[in-house]
């Protein structure tokens, strides 16, 4: 690059050239993606050391899990996934309104993920598979069958709460998507999203079997 | 004076709207210092506090009570609004980008968020305090935290909420370092700071979300009653320990690896001698990060966890010992035949060799299965982690402070009082913490609001010492305040030092450096640079 380089708009003042800039957010990225996995990695030690200590209740409780929601479920984000590598792709190529469509589907598949997981929810709450002290279901044999809820409702709810705001972080590159910020030249907004979406999706893709294929 | 411009970021714009949304490292290094003191200010009356009750035998000022409370909030106050933040978010924040010659951090609105998450996180914890302060210790211990009637619940969720400030401190200082040293700047020619900065960021992104989801599960464990560490539900309350100090001891490191780096400075440029042994400090910062992920289980020797992972956490212990050792061992070598200048920051240096030496060593004291189970839980773990904790990581920060204060401000303080200062710092400390060594190792338990008779003499000898030390603290915060004010103008590089943030002026222009630096040496040549000048 000449010294004389165009400084285009999205080019913050601290950075040389747009390379650089981009080069930087994406190692932020990543290494805050670290920092999530440890964040669940605390959680996942909890599921690992109390179905050691309880196999028996991990077995019976799962079965009250259902499968072919977490199934369909799976389905959902994997093909969001898709659509939001889809829309990186379309910025790439410059095609905004192709981005557009592909970012709604993502959001549309992020909110039927949430929509599942609501009915879901709301089934256990009712028959009082709950957590700790909240729990009043009677059908599961065994010593502290609660346990086994209380770290499905602590893995998927902290999943849940990622969800939204991978669905709020979507919704704001959408709404920049629009406004035109971005072209074939600038995405790295997009592209930092779609890092976030597919941790949150690979998330999911652990959780599933951990909790509903367990038997 | 062509040293100090006219305009430059202290008043190229005014008034407080222009520091609050300011996106400015300096600035914001600025923010987090006032930040900072005032929490140091208070974790300090509360220590103040603390001693002056442990004066006499049974109850001379306050309940018990209220003193469980006060040594809580000591703790968690100096641990997570000043310690953790102190060297890295503040002045981190305003010389990393000046010593790698970029303009600024990588993301310059993270760094602002930082700061907001960080007083929101204070306000938090200072709600706690209002609301009927926490009696649990800084370690919030199961089951007692769980059942403690006091206010843990605001006061972890402040630990939680400022753990993504330092989160976000630490993402940004990686690929701030990455990604934006000035050409010519290779790894191996950064200065020593900027690596102990880098280490430091490291164990800020891969243990600080580990505290996060603890406070969390404490949390959910007293609002949902989950169960999780209460054996009567089938939960373990030892478990909460492993999460605990599977961040917390990492975090002993995030204190004092970059105060380290800060050593590494002050040593070489007030020995004006080439640094001894570089690289090997530079890969002990990394070794230290590495360690400190292997031997939280020594806070739990006597908890009931099994004799074999005791075994092997004390063995692991002693493997942080041999970087912390080639630390020590080069400064020393960069001061042997030295033309050494003592001024004020280089007391502070030599002030942390001396106290980090002892603290380090006692370290190995209880990294010993056997000596631990004698001394766990008594004074000498109290004056241990104080002679590393604030004989280092503090002893480093104010070297920094001063070190890079006439960079700051643009304004000398007065050396004389900065001498008095420190030397009463120094005296106060040693008096105030090397008694409860004594103490320790005659068993007087730690956080005991009461005690025998045969620990009076020691004990108020301990306290006289922490009378000295705010003495000490009285002086400074006066001739740093008074510096501002009427102190004198501050040449560009008034320590002759070699790093980059002293080729700008003092204080450095909104975008730092006039022209991108060239690299014309490296951060340590002295003997090459003195060389040419003669």
């Amino acid at each position: 690059m000449s010294s004389h380089a165009e400084h285009p708009k999205f080019l913050e003042h601290h950075f040389v050239e747009p390379e650089q800039q981009a080069a930087s957010a994406k190692l932020g990225m990543w290494v805050f993606l670290l920092t999530e996995i440890l964040l669940f990695g605390g959680l996942f030690v909890v599921y690992a050391v109390y179905r050691a200590w309880n196999p028996d209740i991990f077995h019976n409780a799962h079965v009250h899990l259902d499968v072919m929601l977490g199934a369909i479920n799976t389905v959902v984000l994997i093909t969001s996934s898709l659509t939001m590598a889809l829309a990186i792709r379309s910025m790439q190529l410059g095609r905004q309104s192709e981005t557009i469509t592909n970012l709604v589907i993502t959001l549309l598949l992020a909110g039927t993920f949430l929509v599942i997981k609501y009915f879901e929810y709301s089934h256990k709450i009712h028959l009082g598979q709950l957590p700790g002290k909240f729990y009043t279901f009677e059908g599961i044999e065994g010593t502290n069958p609660h346990i086994f809820f209380g770290v499905y409702f602590m893995m998927t709810g902290l999943h849940g709460i990622h969800v939204l705001a991978g669905m709020a972080t979507i919704i704001w590159v959408l709404r920049r998507t629009i406004r035109g910020d971005f072209s074939a030249a600038y995405y790295t907004p997009i592209e930092m999203t779609g890092l976030y979406w597919h941790l949150v999706d690979l998330i999911w893709i652990f959780l599933f079997p951990l909790f509903y294929l367990v038997g | 004076m062509s040293d100090s411009p006219a305009v430059h970021y202290l008043n190229e714009q005014k008034g407080w709207k222009s520091w609050l949304l300011t996106l400015d490292h300096k600035r914001i290094g600025i923010l987090y210092l006032y930040s900072i003191m005032a929490a140091f200010l208070l974790g300090g009356v509360f220590a103040v506090l603390i001693r002056l009750e442990l004066l006499h035998p049974g109850q001379q000022y306050m309940e018990a009570d209220t003193y469980n409370q006060f040594f809580t909030l000591h703790g968690a106050i100096m641990i997570f609004l000043f310690i953790i933040p102190s060297i890295p978010a503040a002045l981190g924040n305003f010389v990393l980008p000046l010593m790698i010659g970029a303009k600024d951090v990588a993301f310059p609105r993270l760094n602002l968020l930082s700061w907001y998450i960080y007083i929101v996180g204070a306000l938090v914890a200072l709600y706690s305090i209002f609301a009927g302060a926490v009696d649990t210790g800084w370690t919030f211990y199961t089951p007692y935290s769980t059942e403690s009637a006091t206010t843990v619940v605001p006061m972890t969720l402040a630990v939680f909420i400022l753990g993504f400030s330092s989160i976000f401190t630490g993402v940004n200082f990686i690929a701030t370092i990455h990604k934006l040293r000035t050409p010519g700047m290779t790894w191996f020619k950064m200065p020593l700071f900027v690596w102990g900065l880098y280490a430091t960021a490291i164990i800020q992104v891969l243990a600080t979300p580990v505290i996060g989801i603890t406070t969390l599960l404490l949390i959910l464990e007293r609002t949902m009653l989950i169960g999780i560490f209460d054996p009567a539900m089938g939960g373990d309350p030892v478990l909460f320990q492993h999460f605990f100090w599977f961040y917390s001891h990492p975090a002993v490191y995030i204190m004092i690896l970059p105060g380290m780096g800060i050593i590494s400075e002050l040593i070489s440029t007030f020995s004006h001698k080439k640094i001894f042994g570089y690289k090997a400090i530079a890969y002990s910062s990394l070794g230290i990060a590495f360690v400190s992920f292997l031997v939280w289980g020594h806070h739990m020797f006597v908890a009931g966890q099994s004799e074999l992972a005791a075994v092997i956490f004390s063995f692991l212990t002693f493997f942080v010992g041999i970087p912390s050792g080639i630390k020590v061992f080069n400064w020393v070598a960069t001061m042997y035949k030295g033309s050494i200048t003592l001024q004020t920051p280089m007391w502070y240096a030599l002030s942390f060799l001396f106290l980090f030496t002892i603290g380090g060593l006692t370290g190995i004291f209880l990294g010993t299965l056997s000596v631990d189970v004698h001394l766990h839980d008594t004074y000498f773990v109290v004056a241990h982690f104080h002679y590393v904790m604030m004989g280092g990581t503090v002893m480093a920060f104010l070297g920094g402070l001063h070190y890079w204060w006439p960079k700051m401000w643009g304004r000398m303080y007065n050396e004389k009082w900065a001498k008095i200062s420190v030397a009463l710092i120094f005296i106060g400390f040693n008096i105030t913490f090397f008694s409860q060594f004594i103490m320790g190792s005659q068993g007087m338990p730690r956080r005991y609001y009461n005690y025998l008779d045969q620990y009076q003499p020691l004990h108020a000898f301990s306290t006289y010492g922490s009378w000295i030390l705010g003495l000490g603290f009285i002086v400074m915060a006066v001739y740093l305040i008074h510096s501002l004010f009427k102190g004198k103008q501050a040449p560009k590089n008034p320590w002759e030092s070699l790093t980059m943030e002293w080729v700008t002026n003092s204080p450095p222009i909104h975008h730092n450096f006039e022209e991108t630096p060239k690299l014309t040496h490296e951060p340590y040549d002295y003997d090459k640079v003195l060389a040419e000048k003669n």
